[in-house]
């Protein structure tokens, strides 16, 4: 009787909730995860970007683009709103995503944004560039990244949530597992490879990345590793080609 | 300035200017909860010690502090005062989750569209300023549709008391008359953004926020100033 009524319930949460995404998009995982540590069902929709469809359109006008929830038929879009709105929504339910104390949860809020403002523009300058402008790209990036480093080093704690997985490193999940790969397209398959995060360095973060990717969220829903690895291949290429079609543009002038 | 060094610091202290939209935002939401607090003007043309120890990532204003714990990001600020302060007063967010969301997406996306074309059109940072002015004016088509839907017939976004939204979109209200004045460019225009124009006004003369709201030629003067300092923009 229980099991039927559990599974009633499902089924009608599934109707309730829906999410656009798209496989590659680390925004998308994100609040799969977060739904995933609320235990929330939920019907998904992939979206193709290159043609997008008439749904994405009318669910999110202004951006249009994934992720975008919809919850009994209202559309919420941005990955750091909709991780509050679950946060919200299912507040009852499962482990807080954020701290409850205000003080921590503003922390929190910082952390995310910080990931937002000072680590992802020069880690994705350090990929998509090569030269000095790369190595500058890379200083950059080091020199955020153990800003991080020293957080979570005197925290002491597992994860940035403390000892369970929280709102921050959901915000920085998309390092667990894009910065490897870009290490080893970067390095190009040479000897010696370049790495960002290394366990001498950065030991908090490196040991915090095996350690989300297997946390229960995580494990149900594993990022499509061996899908996006020639897919960022391909973007550092074309990027990589379109800044020497300039140069040689600007030497022929 | 500074109190004593005798004195106790005020349990609250904002690290601000009085023309920065993100901190006026912070004083309004204070009032509000009929918070005191103690206001730290940051000095022209430089970053004081405080600001640089209190906000080492950012080196930005505004910061509260909070028994000297410092809270940094206006909209991150504004949350914490309605969350220390939630028995002071009616909410600033409000309690429900859908409704909660819909402000964030809008708050975030009037910092991201309105201050940079703001920017452009100052003059501050290079930029093609009929695209800004278009910019603006997509915004505000936006936002007319949005009040719409938030305000329920009431008088703000937040229904009928001041919210986050009118908050973070009424704390750029100066800026709008000032950078109208100096770029020759009405922005804010009654016929097309009814709703947006009566709104501004109920919002700039509402008590928490008519003396934190600096006057258009003040902000004009302030432009000028800037501009002939030539300094990087600072928020």
């Amino acid at each position: 009787m229980d099991h039927h009524l559990e599974q009633q319930a499902a089924e009608s949460e599934k109707k309730a909730v829906k999410l656009l995404g798209m496989w590659a998009s680390p925004y998308v995982l994100q609040v799969r995860w977060a739904l995933a540590m609320k235990g929330v069902e939920y019907e998904y929709v992939e979206e193709d970007l290159r043609s997008k469809s008439a749904q994405l359109l009318a669910y999110n006008p202004v951006h249009k683009k994934v992720p975008v929830l919809v919850y009994h038929g209202r559309p919420i879009a941005e990955s750091q709103v909709i991780l509050e709105f679950i946060d919200d929504a299912w507040n009852h339910r499962g482990d807080p995503i954020l701290p409850r104390d205000p003080y921590r949860r503003a922390m929190a809020r910082f952390w995310a944004r910080f990931k937002q403002d000072k680590l992802s523009p020069p880690i994705w300058r350090w990929f998509t560039t090569e030269g000095e402008e790369q190595e500058a790209a890379y200083e950059a990036a080091v020199e955020q990244l153990l800003v991080l480093e020293k957080e979570l080093a005197v925290s002491g704690k597992p994860f940035f949530g403390g000892e369970k997985v929280g709102f921050v490193d959901l915000s920085l999940s998309p390092l667990a597992y894009v910065i490897p790969i870009y290490e080893e397209i970067v390095t190009g398959g040479g000897g010696g490879g370049v790495k960002m995060v290394t366990e001498e360095k950065m030991p908090s973060l490196a040991a915090w990345m095996g350690r989300f990717l297997s946390s229960p969220a995580v494990r149900g829903h594993l990022p499509p590793l061996e899908k996006l690895r020639p897919r960022c291949q391909a973007m550092r290429e074309a990027f990589l080609v379109s800044a020497r079609a300039k140069v040689e543009q600007q030497q022929q002038q | 300035m500074a109190s004593g060094s005798e004195e106790k610091a005020a349990v609250v202290r904002v690290i601000g200017g009085w023309a920065c939209p993100y901190a006026i935002r912070v004083f309004a939401a204070l009032k509000l909860k009929g918070v005191e607090y103690e206001f730290l003007q940051e000095p022209a043309g430089r970053k004081s010690e405080l600001l640089l120890k209190s906000n080492p990532v950012y080196k930005k204003i505004p910061v509260l502090l909070h028994h000297d714990k410092p809270i940094c990001e206006s909209m991150i600020i504004i949350q914490y005062i309605d969350e220390v302060w939630a028995s002071n007063g009616p909410a600033i967010l409000p309690t429900e989750p859908y409704a909660r969301a819909n402000e964030r997406f809008w708050a975030q996306y009037v910092d991201d569209k309105i201050a940079p074309a703001f920017l452009v059109l100052r003059g501050r940072t290079n930029g093609d300023k009929d695209e800004a002015a278009a910019q603006v004016s997509t915004a505000l088509e936006h936002l007319e549709e949005a009040f719409v839907k938030c305000s329920q017939g009431k008088h703000y976004f937040g229904g009928d008391r001041i919210g986050f939204l009118d908050l973070v979109f009424g704390s750029h209200l100066g800026w709008f008359r000032a950078v109208e004045k100096i770029s020759g460019i009405k922005l804010l225009e009654e016929d097309k953004y009814p709703e947006i124009t009566a709104w501004a006004d109920r919002f700039c003369t509402h008590h928490a926020v008519k003396d934190v709201m600096p006057e258009t030629d003040k902000l004009v003067g302030f432009s000028t100033n800037s501009a002939l300092k030539a300094k990087p923009t600072t928020n």
